[in-house]
């Protein structure tokens, strides 16, 4: 570890900080305050729920994700809620709860796998593309562009197209959106590295790094990277929650993951639009609500991140408060 | 939410012009225009290979349904047995000239079939950006006004949620509400059939079809139209009003701590009218340009707004062209996105460029 290049840059308080302090959720909480705690909080138990209910699938889910019957024999198409089936079953005969559970390990291994392959991507262009300049960074600059300027949902919709043809399982199907996910979020990635590189080039301690003779690979890898990534765990977050949505929309238009292969909420919402017509709501509405409280949950996480980063947005301790916070009160970034 | 962190960084990534002072507006605008280029070109060229990795156009549209060596010959005929760059650099000669080719699936000609159903995604994205606007906006300006207050909070929260919510969820929502709970509106289409046939035998229609409900003075159609607008125009709107509220949020929030506001207070003029007219008119630039980056946001949601409300645009005829691996509407319908995309943000740039001349580079 190059715990000295790091802390010559950060104020040697954060240094002596326990590490619990220093990670990002947890430092965020402890600087923040009244509403924005809430907000915070409210996001993070949401996040953890979500969590929860991705790892546990398996042992919460009553049913199968494509369970259809049991000993009992088959399920009925459309029954409403409650009984075997606390929130009914589909017109497919598969038990909403079930999959609704089930489809938080979908969307948790998207978000994971997308943003994974996005960040070692974007990440690693944005260096290169920062660090040497020139011709390849005007090309790249170019394309980054012209692909974030263009609508993400049809990017992915058509790199789907070319990625999953008769992809029918499991990971199959997850690989084929998380790439679609991932072509759309690499220019993000790319955007903020590229332009931390730029900066950080010019810092004395790059151009110390040049003099001692470090090689361009050593400069990249250990000194800038370090630096450039103190905004990744916020776009990150910010990232998880448009995967989910972009995973829903795929889905929901026919472009995503088979339903036997595993639950996907978006699939679900498609399947539950000719319901509402006959007044069947339990097959949209669950699904649905988990999308949103599941997004919410990553939003507010990051939206809270973001502004506690920000000393402009950051909300202020009122004059009398018992507890004065000392970062809350600093001007600069730190 | 990154089009948020975009709009505060937006010269990042601007292109390489050099950093002089002067330039003029006019340079500004002549290099901002080339720049339009590049970028509908990339796209073109990134959606025709992608969609030729995945073989020729004809085996994907036909294939299992013809006999191979039948589609041999339409495929030789059609000329996609050639070298790929071959095809590419046809392709790029024949949209130089206008040429776009005709459907596979249909057989119509792309241009009609980009006009017939462009005028009804346009319609869709009027009607729901004035939502968005008229929602966004006067949200914005009570959340700012009220900062960490109660009002505040439960709007920001409002805010995320617009943005949580998956567009066909809002829309799944509102029809259930609306259209079955309480029957106040239609669950689908952009008309009833009677008014559809109505608009159809039109002399010369613009394709909007409020627009030519009233210029043929057709009231009760335009009724019709209107409550089939509502649903749709709300679903879209939403996403859009919560990025509208918080984007008028935060520049408001900075423009009202400025010394001239302050002056103003200190003269006597309202608080209405400060936040109104004082503190946001500066705060617009940032909202126009921003407002550009939602054309690209809007036209994606349009495909699931479209899909939810079968609503016959260019987002429904999308998904349907790609189901039936249609590649020369899908390429035509990309090119069409493009260029609206790449046009926008040229014109929000020059609009940012004459109202702030700090903008030019």
């Amino acid at each position: 570890m190059s715990d000295t290049t790091t802390a010559a840059l950060q104020p040697t308080a954060s240094r002596k900080a326990p590490l619990l302090d220093r990670l990002p959720v947890t430092s965020h909480i402890r600087q923040s305050v009244g509403l924005q705690r809430t907000m915070l909080l409210i996001g993070v138990s949401l996040t953890g729920l979500f969590l929860l209910a991705a790892v546990f699938a398996p042992l919460l889910a009553p049913y199968g994700y494509a369970q259809i019957s049991d000993a009992a024999g088959t399920f009925p198409a459309q029954a409403a809620p409650g009984g075997k089936h606390p929130w009914g079953t589909t017109v497919g005969g598969y038990d909403v709860l079930s999959r609704v559970l089930w489809g938080s390990q979908t969307a948790a291994t998207v978000i994971v796998v997308s943003v994974a392959m996005s960040i070692f991507v974007g990440v690693a262009l944005g260096l290169l593309s920062g660090y040497f300049g020139g011709w390849l960074d005007r090309i790249l600059v170019v394309i980054a562009d012209a692909i974030y300027a263009f609508p993400s949902l049809l990017l992915a919709i058509v790199m789907s197209i070319v990625i999953s043809q008769g992809q029918s399982s499991f990971w199959g199907g997850i690989l084929a959106c998380s790439i679609s996910i991932t072509v759309v979020f690499v220019p993000q990635y790319f955007r903020v590295i590229r332009a931390e590189t730029i900066r950080l080039k010019a810092e004395p301690f790059v151009e110390s790094a040049m003099v001692v003779g470090a090689s361009s690979w050593r400069i990249m890898g250990r000194h800038i990277f370090k630096n450039a990534t103190r905004t990744l765990p916020l776009i990150f977050t910010l990232n998880s929650s448009e995967a989910i949505l972009t995973l829903a929309g795929l889905g929901f238009l026919g472009f995503g993951i088979e339903p036997t292969s595993a639950a996907e909420w978006g699939f679900d919402l498609n399947k539950a639009l000719a319901d509402t017509t006959s007044g069947i709501w339990w097959t949209g509405v669950f699904p649905g609500v988990a999308i949103v409280l599941s997004v919410l949950g990553l939003t507010l996480v990051g939206e809270s991140m973001n502004d506690l980063n920000d000393p402009r947005l950051r909300g202020r301790r009122r004059a009398g408060s018992k507890r004065t916070g000392g970062k809350a009160e600093k001007a600069g970034k730190p | 939410m990154a089009t948020l962190i975009e709009a505060e960084t937006p010269d990042v990534l601007g292109p390489a012009a050099p950093k002089r002072g002067g330039g003029g507006v006019g340079r500004y605008i002549l290099v901002r225009f080339l720049l339009i280029f590049p970028t509908i070109f990339i796209l073109v060229t990134l959606v025709f290979f992608l969609m030729r990795i995945t073989g020729d156009p004809i085996t994907a549209a036909l294939g299992g349904r013809l006999p191979q060596d039948q589609l041999d010959a339409r495929i030789h005929e059609a000329g996609y047995d050639r070298p790929i760059l071959v095809q590419y650099f046809e392709y790029l000669g024949q949209i130089a000239t206008g040429n776009f080719g005709t459907t596979l699936s249909d057989r119509r000609p792309v241009v009609e079939m980009l006009a017939t159903f462009g005028t009804a995604t346009l319609e869709l994205a009027i009607n729901s950006l004035v939502v968005a606007l008229l929602i966004g906006i006067p949200l914005g300006m009570i959340a700012a006004h009220r900062r960490d207050r109660t009002p505040d909070a439960l709007l920001r929260f409002f805010a995320i949620l617009c943005y949580a919510t998956p567009v066909f969820f809002a829309g799944l929502l509102l029809k259930l509400t609306f259209s079955v709970a309480l029957g106040w509106l239609p669950v689908s289409g952009r008309a009833s059939t009677n008014t559809e046939l109505a608009m159809s035998q039109l002399a010369a229609p613009s394709g909007i079809y409020w627009l030519d409900a009233l210029r043929s003075g057709n009231y009760q159609a335009l009724g019709d139209i209107a409550a089939h607008s509502v649903l749709p125009a709300v679903a879209l709107g939403l996403l859009t009003a919560g990025v509208f509220l918080r984007l008028v949020r935060t520049n408001l929030i900075g423009t009202l701590g400025k010394d001239y506001v302050e002056a103003g207070r200190s003269r006597g003029v309202s608080e209405f009218r400060l936040v109104t007219k004082h503190a946001y008119k500066p705060a617009l630039i940032p909202i126009i340009t921003v407002m550009g980056l939602q054309i690209a946001l809007m036209l994606g949601g349009a495909v699931l707004t479209e899909t939810t409300f079968e609503w016959k645009g260019l987002g429904f005829q999308l998904a349907q062209y790609l189901t039936a691996r249609d590649f020369v509407a899908v390429q035509g319908i990309v090119m069409l996105l493009a260029v609206i995309v790449a046009v926008t943000n040229f014109v929000v740039d020059i609009v940012a460029a004459i109202i702030d001349p700090r903008v030019r580079y």
